[in-house]
């Protein structure tokens, strides 16, 4: 073939190499597929240990939890609650993270807006879901402007245990 | 035969015969799974227990770094509502991070429709989250190889390796990605990745007070939740995508996409 042909090709050539070299070094070591091939799977393995490694906020408080984790220092506020009503809320949804409470943060925010309450409480006619079971208000109607803590104990809401 | 074949063959056989039977036994790969079951992460949503509170909304938020003003969220809660004169609404206020505090239906663009409490027919929530489909468009779409499901069935996004092009976000049948405001990259849901391989429950299932989210190793059949997935009539949503979701519901209608 003539020179014409082989100077450009050989600067491709070149190129193509560069371009592997240069992704040899570039990319990770650990790039790989696992069990889902490469299609779904191709990536760093090392990633999965960086998500693995992110930090835990919420201490497991669901549940029936909170009361070994919580009671040692709430122990009035976790008596209180009663299992059929607020005991199901886990006390970080309503207190926000423990993260490593007691020790950073040394205090959790109390949280007295009305927003909080109306999450569940806002009075919404869905009979054909589990809503109906929880009582609702009309927020625009039921005391407006004043905190609903003021009246109800958010610990333990019966009714008959309100204190006014 | 000649000496040199008849010791040959006398080598062969017994070496054949030094085969235990026992070690010719086929297994049964459902025996063997029971005994070491493998990790498959799967998800169980009950719409019939959620009543939109929206706090496993704000715990995800909380836990993995999600600005709680953005616009953005990696899980988030559907209302909806069809009335007696045959309309359908759905509606997700902010993703329903505050829940659904007003009875009218945000429509969009700041347009609100008041809905008659005698005209609610058939009303109910049903909370989302990333399918951690089995054969995910998401990841097959990323021109980097930064977005990947590994072997535990967790789809996760590579924050180092991502370029924020946005192909996966668009790729995704469910809308489950979007593009994170501080790190910008694709994110999603990871099943809190880094809870489940503590033994803990992701933030949004530990947060939800009625227990309509919960989370199961599906190649586990003791596990309480795989069972309930096996055993109740679950639905799956876009089949018709191919995508295989691994998360399951209980109570979907037609209209639940």
């Amino acid at each position: 073939m003539k020179n014409h042909v082989w100077r450009p090709l050989s600067v491709a050539l070149a190129l193509v190499a560069a371009i592997l070299l240069f992704r040899y070094f570039y990319v990770p070591k650990d790039f790989g597929s696992g069990k889902y091939g490469f299609m779904y799977s191709y990536h760093r393995q090392a990633d999965e240990e960086q998500w693995k490694n992110m930090p835990v906020r919420y201490q497991n408080t669901g549940g029936q939890q909170m009361h070994e984790s919580c009671r040692e220092c709430h122990a009035e506020e976790v008596a209180g609650r009663t299992k059929e009503l607020h005991g199901i809320i886990a006390c970080e949804d309503c207190h926000g993270p423990a993260r490593n409470h007691p020790d950073d943060p040394e205090t959790l925010p109390v949280d007295r807006g009305r927003d909080l309450c109306l999450r569940c409480h806002t009075s919404l006619s869905y009979i054909t879901s589990d809503r109906k079971r929880i009582p609702g208000i009309d927020a625009k109607e039921h005391n407006p402007g004043s905190e609903c803590v003021e009246c109800h104990n958010p610990h333990n809401p019966r009714l008959e245990d309100m204190q006014r | 035969m000649n000496r040199r074949d008849f010791l040959k063959g006398t080598i062969v056989v017994i070496a054949g015969a030094a085969v235990p039977l026992s070690s010719l036994e086929f297994f049964d790969p459902c025996e063997v799974l029971a005994v070491n079951p493998g990790i498959h992460w799967a998800f169980l949503v009950d719409t019939y227990k959620c009543v939109g509170c929206g706090f496993c909304v704000k715990a995800c938020k909380l836990e993995n770094d999600v600005p709680l003003e953005a616009k953005v969220t990696r899980t988030w809660v559907e209302r909806y509502v069809y009335t007696r004169d045959g309309h359908q609404y759905v509606d997700s206020p902010d993703g329903a991070l505050q829940g659904f505090p007003e009875p009218r239906i945000d429509m969009g663009l700041g347009e609100f429709k008041e809905i008659e409490p005698d005209n609610v027919g058939k009303a109910f929530f049903v909370p989302k989250l990333c399918n951690h489909c089995d054969t995910p468009p998401c990841t097959q779409v990323c021109p980097v190889g930064a977005t990947y499901k590994n072997d535990e069935g967790v789809v996760l996004v590579d924050r180092s390796w991502c370029i924020g092009c946005g192909y996966c976000i668009m790729a995704c049948p469910y809308g489950a990605r979007y593009f994170h405001p501080v790190y910008k990259v694709a994110d999603k849901c990871t099943l809190c990745y880094h809870r489940i391989t503590k033994g803990l429950p992701p933030a949004c299932v530990e947060a939800c007070p009625f227990g309509a989210r919960k989370i199961c190793n599906i190649q586990d059949s003791n596990d309480p939740v795989t069972r309930l997935i096996l055993s109740e009539r679950v639905g799956i949503l876009k089949e018709e995508f191919g995508t295989r979701p691994q998360a399951f519901y209980i109570g979907l209608t037609a209209e639940v996409r």
